[in-house]
């Protein structure tokens, strides 16, 4: 099953035609993504990778019957393209770029709120990288070849920092039903929580692993939700116990500005709702082991 | 980005706040100047630093005559003024607002942020002004008074006119209050702004409503559409080794240990400030070079972190993705060629095409230490600084 994206997801490109989204758009055909086509205003009607571009999102998703997007667009832009997609009637956007200013993910957020709760787009980040269900569909610019096809399913925000974890669990023989990374903004598409609702539902998930960082309360707001609403054993690895107060740790979103932010008070408040603490990064595989063995 | 109190008043009157009057100062002499075309008998002397709680630290003197003005300034400029916002090294005054004194009744406090949780602007008073929101929030809990916005429309009037009820306002503020308020709110929405704070807001003994003091800040991002904000970046008000790295691309913060780090995205690169502590070390910085990690890149980052007297050690972990193993082993040894370093260098690299990486570093003849895992390398360089100290 997994979570977002599987097999049969349709998927578009916006910013296909340019350097990055070309890129990336091969390395998800590469995997055995279904891409379908992509969007560059004023090349529709041209071929790009052997897949049709449309001017607009509305006409990919009728001609090719698009569910979901990656968006690679620039920063000034990228707010609008994702209001694009989501009247369009995109079920999941991913949206890859870094910077989008914070004010314009308001806006985007409250135009997501204009459709109901069942034909609303889920957004996954900015800033991140991406979705991936293993062996299925890769939406993301991770390396692909790094996550085995398993039941775990990871949420995270950091990119390499998920990379890492694949591996260790890889190592272990461990494999992922999907990795969700939500970013590094201090306004995401969607948050830990939305995604542990999805991953409670989904019957190939049997653990979740979350890799949570300084700022913001997502992960204290994500403890509270799985301690009332989540049956599956939760893990969590939070990264920052050295991060210095007040500084950005490079995602425009790891700065701890009130209590609750800091690792240390994250760490507590996880644990205090029954989630399994990974206590430093180098054994985020082995305690997934340990607590798919129990 | 920040910028300085007499910047900020000067946007918040575009938007119809009203402030003392006042102006900006570069010498005792100039200072003197001001007090005189301002007039009147008292005025306040402010340090100008991206930083708030100055009055504690001394950095806001109240002056009876033109001489005490231009004393004053003459204490001020060039003093380094440490409040408990700055950090222990504090930072420089280079220019000073010389302010007409204003006739207190009563001070609020009034702030403008971004909420997470609610994912909307927020705007938060209290009837307790002149005490920092975390004190508020501390000793006076009750006093505080929130409003959500909704992005859709924006403030509305009546929001603005609960908080000035609720502030316990006399009818006659209470539409200068409310005005203020709806002016903050149109400065903050329309300049990119994450955070404005008027601490405090006052009534003057004729009920008028001023903007004291002014702190806002605003969105990296979105800089490239506000030029005309971004101009006001005062580079002698932030770190100068974090601005020189920012400029050049690299995302850098400078901490109090001694092993320098080098790595690839910032969740990794916390992650393996965090090993470096559990093996026993410091970190002395937080460093990300980012995906594309070029041979340019890796010669801006060894300079960086090399140039660091308190660097003793540098550990380099990169987990390569779509950028292969092999390409940055080479950006490693272009860059070592062109620049030297003294201290001991432990490499982990890790990810797509590791094993050709790994060859690449073993065939040149660049003196490093290996390790294959991020607990391996932590543990490896502090064992490294160890050696050297033993020695």
């Amino acid at each position: 099953m997994a979570i977002l994206i599987n097999k049969e997801s349709k998927i578009i490109v916006q910013g296909f035609t340019g350097k990055i989204g070309s890129f990336h758009a091969e390395e998800m055909i590469e995997y055995g993504t279904n891409v379908v086509g992509g969007v560059t205003p004023g090349k529709g009607g041209q071929k790009h990778l052997d897949r049709p571009v449309f001017n607009t999102v509305k006409e990919a998703v009728e001609e090719t019957g698009a569910d979901c997007s990656i968006l690679f667009v620039p920063p000034a832009f990228a707010a609008d393209s994702a209001m694009e997609a989501a009247d369009a009637g995109i079920k999941t956007l991913v949206a890859i770029t870094d910077g989008i200013p914070a004010h314009d993910m308001i806006k985007v957020k409250r135009y997501m709120r204009r459709y109901k709760n069942e034909e609303r787009m889920t957004m996954v980040g900015p800033n991140c990288a991406g979705v991936i269900s293993p062996g299925k569909c890769m939406l993301g610019i991770m390396p692909g070849h790094i996550y085995k096809e398993g039941n775990v399913g990871v949420i995270g925000r950091s990119g390499t920092l998920g990379y890492e974890a694949a591996e260790q669990m890889k190592n272990l023989g461990i494999g992922i039903s999907t990795s969700v990374g939500i970013g590094g903004d201090p306004i995401n598409g969607s948050a830990f929580k939305d995604h542990l609702a999805k991953f409670e539902q989904d019957e190939e998930t049997e653990v979740i692993l979350m890799i949570g960082e300084i700022g913001g309360p997502q992960e204290a707001e994500a403890a509270e939700y799985a301690k009332e609403n989540v049956s599956k054993p939760v893990i969590a690895y939070i990264a920052g116990l050295t991060a210095p107060k007040g500084k950005r740790m490079g995602h425009a979103g790891a700065i701890v500005s009130s209590k609750g932010e800091s690792a240390a008070d994250k760490v507590e408040i996880l644990e205090a709702a029954g989630i399994t603490i990974a206590k430093n990064p180098s054994v985020i595989g082995d305690t997934v082991a340990s607590v798919l063995k129990s | 980005m920040n910028i300085h109190e007499y910047q900020a008043k000067e946007i918040l009157t575009k938007f119809g706040v009203a402030i003392p009057k006042g102006g900006i100062a570069y010498s005792p002499e100039n200072a003197k100047d001001r007090a005189n075309e301002l007039g009147g008998d008292m005025w306040v002397v402010k340090a100008q630093i991206h930083s708030g709680a100055r009055g504690k630290a001394g950095g806001i003197i109240v002056c009876k005559s033109h001489q005490e003005v231009s004393d004053a300034a003459n204490e001020l400029l060039g003093k380094t003024l440490v409040t408990n916002q700055t950090g222990p090294e504090g930072l420089t005054v280079q220019r000073i607002y010389v302010e007409e004194a204003s006739d207190i009744k009563k001070e609020y406090y009034l702030g403008l942020v971004f909420d997470r949780s609610t994912e909307s602007i927020m705007v938060v008073a209290s009837s307790e002004g002149g005490m920092s929101i975390e004190e508020i929030a501390k000793e006076k809990p009750e006093t505080i008074i929130r409003a959500k916005i909704e992005a859709a429309v924006g403030m509305q009037s009546f929001q603005a006119r609960e908080i000035a009820f609720a502030l316990g306002l006399e009818a006659k503020a209470i539409s200068r209050c409310a005005s203020a308020i709806l002016g903050c709110y149109k400065a903050f929405a329309t300049s990119d702004a994450t955070m404005v704070e008027i601490n405090p807001l006052v009534l003057t003994g004729d009920d008028h409503i001023l903007a004291l003091d002014c702190k806002m800040s605003f969105d990296d991002n979105a800089l490239y559409r506000i030029p005309q904000i971004a101009e006001l970046r005062d580079k002698t008000q932030e770190d100068s080794k974090e601005t020189y790295a920012h400029d050049r691309g690299l995302n850098y913060i400078a901490l109090d240990g001694d092993i320098g780090n080098i790595i690839n995205g910032a969740g990794l690169a916390m992650a393996s400030m965090d090993m470096i502590q559990l093996a026993g070390g410091k970190p002395a910085n937080f460093l990300d070079v980012g995906g594309g990690a070029t041979p340019e890149k890796f010669v801006k980052a060894f300079k960086l972190i090399s140039s660091d007297p308190n660097v003793k050690v540098i550990l380099i972990n990169i987990f390569a993705g779509i950028n292969r193993c092999d390409w940055v082993a080479q950006g490693i040894v272009d860059a070592l060629a062109q620049i030297t370093i003294e201290q001991p260098l432990v490499i982990r690299l890790a990810g797509t095409n590791v094993d050709e990486g790994m060859k690449i570093l073993k065939d040149s003849n660049i003196d490093y230490i290996e390790a294959s895992t991020l607990e391996e390398a932590a543990n490896k360089a502090v064992k490294a600084l160890k050696d050297l100290e033993n020695k």
